[in-house]
């Protein structure tokens, strides 16, 4: 009895003497959703940091005798053998309709490739840096199209890492330089106040009142088609961070507004701290976790006007892909119809965003400390 | 009226960066034309050259062609030539400004017809299952983009019912007149643009709603007035649902901005004779005083929608109301 009441308040001691990240990671612990969404997004993170391994093909390999093949499944279970530890998937044959001309493809069951792990394949350069041909998984015999082939016979699977790598990096770099921004011109304006402030307010309203996504088509289409792909690649999240910002900033003033006339602020002004250490060292710790909630929530937003721009043909440029680029496909509403694993990035889209979304919402209960 | 009188300073703002715009694109369109009339053969003399560029004021410096370009505007509501309709940009835009408007306020009052009633469902029987239905339901709104809910409904509406809801009008009526016929068909095709534009807004939405009417019905008025024997309908469409609209109505200021954007990628996707299409197609060619005008129109109606329900706000809140006067 006594053990366990010792047990128990040890366990309120801890409680009391919790810093204050642990008393956060322990109601977050409790959001049963965003406790989910982490891990799902550190395994997309993972897949797009070793995605030249992770995919069996680049994106650009073309297999012109599978033009939009559908997605292959893969089998443990053999007709004839029965149950097999190495998993294989069947081959496909192909086939025309003699009427309409279209390529139409059937399981063919008399062809087994068995799946490899760890396998030698293209050759690729990871992170143009190190050359490797080490794959994942290929199949011997045949191309194996996890999620199908598109048009001109590229695999589909392989085509989304990499589109991936793209478009959730893109969500990071847009929301570093959202956050520069956003802390730099909020900060001006909670700090100094006055004229300064007015007119940058003025600007957050009159760039928040604007329609985006016009605002954004006009902007993308002022960059030249001819640039390369990483040149347009920062321009498009310096264009989308031209809204994002707007938003941090008035978080991070109207924090600062309020932090401002605390009375631990006039302590550290009576004792002579400097502006610098003051906003440093006392005032930023206080919003930090609000800072770091909002910019959790503001990522989707960023991948999905990526993803926006490029599906309107506007941001990434092919050769290069992403998710708006691969989903340009989909336009037609006939392809959808025959080819409808040209969808797929549409599930790889909403997963990421909803992920974000729980991810942000548990923070902002964990960083909230009145509930 | 003071609201009225800071609206200037905002629209002269809004058409500074619409002209910026205009003059982004380091081409113009009128070296494409001539590149193309050459390709095609035509001979383009300089006399010729000289004509098409001072008819578009390509040759005075840029702030005369913004001065010039606004001036125009105000005095004869006229926003410029559009290169590639080679017509006023007035008449290629009248319409479809319009029909934008119209499918943006369907959106509107769609998104509060919705949202209402499920957010007080939601508020009132918290943690029921329909609630974490209406939750779960408004997540998966929130996180699917616009273009991509059209997407997938014109593919299953295409291969299960066989129809396409692409435009907004039946090809009989695409090029008649407007008749009560061409409204009704309308009418019939409006519900897929306005769901699909609708569905973000009405999500977030639900949850302000929910949040709001679960703070008001908390509160200590509620509870007298339940001890006072006012019955539970009354009581919570009286005061607490009051309450919570209000807030609501003050999400105009971004739930206008975010229709007019969702209309212009929904309209591509699906494409709706209204303005999206155009704009893409004016980007894409340079057709920049066409697409500037179209930022510069979207962008002032969003800021007179804003205005306006931030007036209405004042007149529905009371405290709002009194406030002002007192100030």
């Amino acid at each position: 009895m006594k053990l366990i009441n010792d047990r128990e308040k040890e366990k309120r001691e801890r409680y009391y003497l919790a810093s204050q990240w642990e008393l956060m990671w322990r109601k977050f612990r409790k959001h049963k959703l965003a406790i989910t969404a982490g891990p799902v997004l550190g395994f997309l993170y993972f897949l797009v940091i070793f995605c030249e391994f992770i995919s069996p093909y680049s994106s650009l390999t073309r297999y012109p005798k599978y033009l939009n093949a559908p997605p292959q499944r893969i089998h443990f279970f053999d007709e004839d053998k029965g149950f097999q530890l190495r998993p294989f998937v069947y081959g496909l044959k192909r086939k025309i309709d003699p009427e309409t001309f279209r390529r139409t493809f059937t399981v063919d069951k008399s062809k087994r490739y068995p799946i490899y792990f760890f396998v030698r394949g293209e050759i690729y350069k990871l992170w143009n840096l190190f050359e490797s041909d080490l794959h994942l998984f290929d199949t011997e015999g045949g191309p194996i199209f996890l999620f199908g082939a598109e048009k001109l016979g590229r695999d589909l699977f392989s085509r989304i890492i990499y589109a991936s790598r793209v478009s959730l990096s893109i969500g990071l770099v847009g929301v570093s330089l959202t956050f520069v921004f956003g802390l730099i011109l909020g900060g001006i304006a909670g700090y100094f106040g006055g004229v300064i402030d007015t007119i940058i307010m003025r600007v957050v309203d009159l760039l928040i009142s604007i329609p985006t996504i016009p605002l954004w088509m006009a902007l993308a289409a002022a960059l030249p088609r001819d640039w390369p792909v990483i040149k347009t690649y920062f321009a498009i999240t310096i264009i989308l961070s031209i809204i994002g910002w707007t938003g941090l900033a008035r978080v991070v003033r109207g924090k600062l507004l309020t932090l401002r006339e605390e009375d631990f602020t006039m302590a550290a002004k009576i004792t002579g701290a400097s502006e610098g250490r003051i906003i440093t060292r006392h005032l930023l710790p206080s919003f930090l976790s609000y800072l770091i909630v909002s910019l959790t929530l503001s990522i989707p937003y960023m991948i999905l006007g990526e993803t926006t721009l490029s599906f309107l043909g506007l941001g990434i440029q092919p050769p290069a892909v992403s998710w708006g680029t691969l989903l340009q496909d989909a336009q037609n509403v006939r392809a959808v119809a025959h080819y409808p694993w040209l969808l797929i990035p549409c599930i790889f889209v909403i997963t990421t965003v909803l992920a974000f979304n729980f991810l942000g919402d548990g923070l902002r209960d964990a960083a909230d400390p009145y509930k | 009226m003071r609201r009225v009188i800071q609206l200037i300073p905002l629209l002269l703002a809004l058409s500074i960066i619409s002209f910026v715009i205009i003059e982004l694109p380091p081409g113009d369109y009128l070296t494409m034309r001539i590149l193309e009339l050459r390709q095609a053969g035509t001979e383009v003399g300089e006399a010729e050259i000289a004509r098409l560029t001072a008819q578009y004021g390509l040759d005075k410096s840029i702030h005369t062609r913004y001065f010039m370009w606004i001036w125009n505007i105000i005095r004869y509501g006229n926003f410029g030539r559009s290169f590639q309709w080679d017509m006023p940009v007035s008449e290629v835009i009248g319409e479809r400004i319009a029909l934008t408007m119209v499918i943006s306020i369907c959106t509107l009052f769609f998104t509060w017809m919705m949202a209402i009633p499920i957010g007080i469902y939601s508020a009132t029987h918290q943690y029921s299952s329909f609630d974490y239905v209406f939750t779960f339901l408004g997540f998966i709104g929130l996180a699917t983009p616009n273009f991509l809910l059209a997407l997938v409904l014109m593919w299953l509406s295409f291969t299960y019912l066989g129809i396409s809801v692409t435009g907004l009008f039946s090809p009989e009526y695409v090029d008649a007149v407007w008749s009560w016929a061409k409204l009704w068909n309308m009418g019939q095709r409006l519900w897929v643009p306005v769901i699909v534009i609708g569905t973000a807004g009405t999500a977030g939405l639900i949850r302000v709603m929910r949040g709001c009417l679960l703070d008001e019905l908390h509160k200590q008025y509620v509870i007298t007035a339940r001890a006072k024997g006012v019955s539970e309908k009354k009581l919570l469409f009286k005061y607490p649902v009051r309450m919570a609209i209000n807030p609501l109505i003050s999400t105009i200021g971004w739930l206008l901005p975010a229709i007019i954007s969702g209309e212009a990628i929904t309209a591509i996707v699906l494409n709706l004779p209204t303005t999206g299409p155009v704009l893409l197609r004016a980007l894409m060619y340079q057709d920049m005083y066409l697409a500037g005008s179209f930022v510069l129109i979207l962008s002032t109606l969003t800021v007179t929608g804003t205005l306006v329900s931030d007036i209405s706000l004042a007149w529905l809140d009371p405290r709002i109301r009194y406030k002002g006067i007192s100030e």
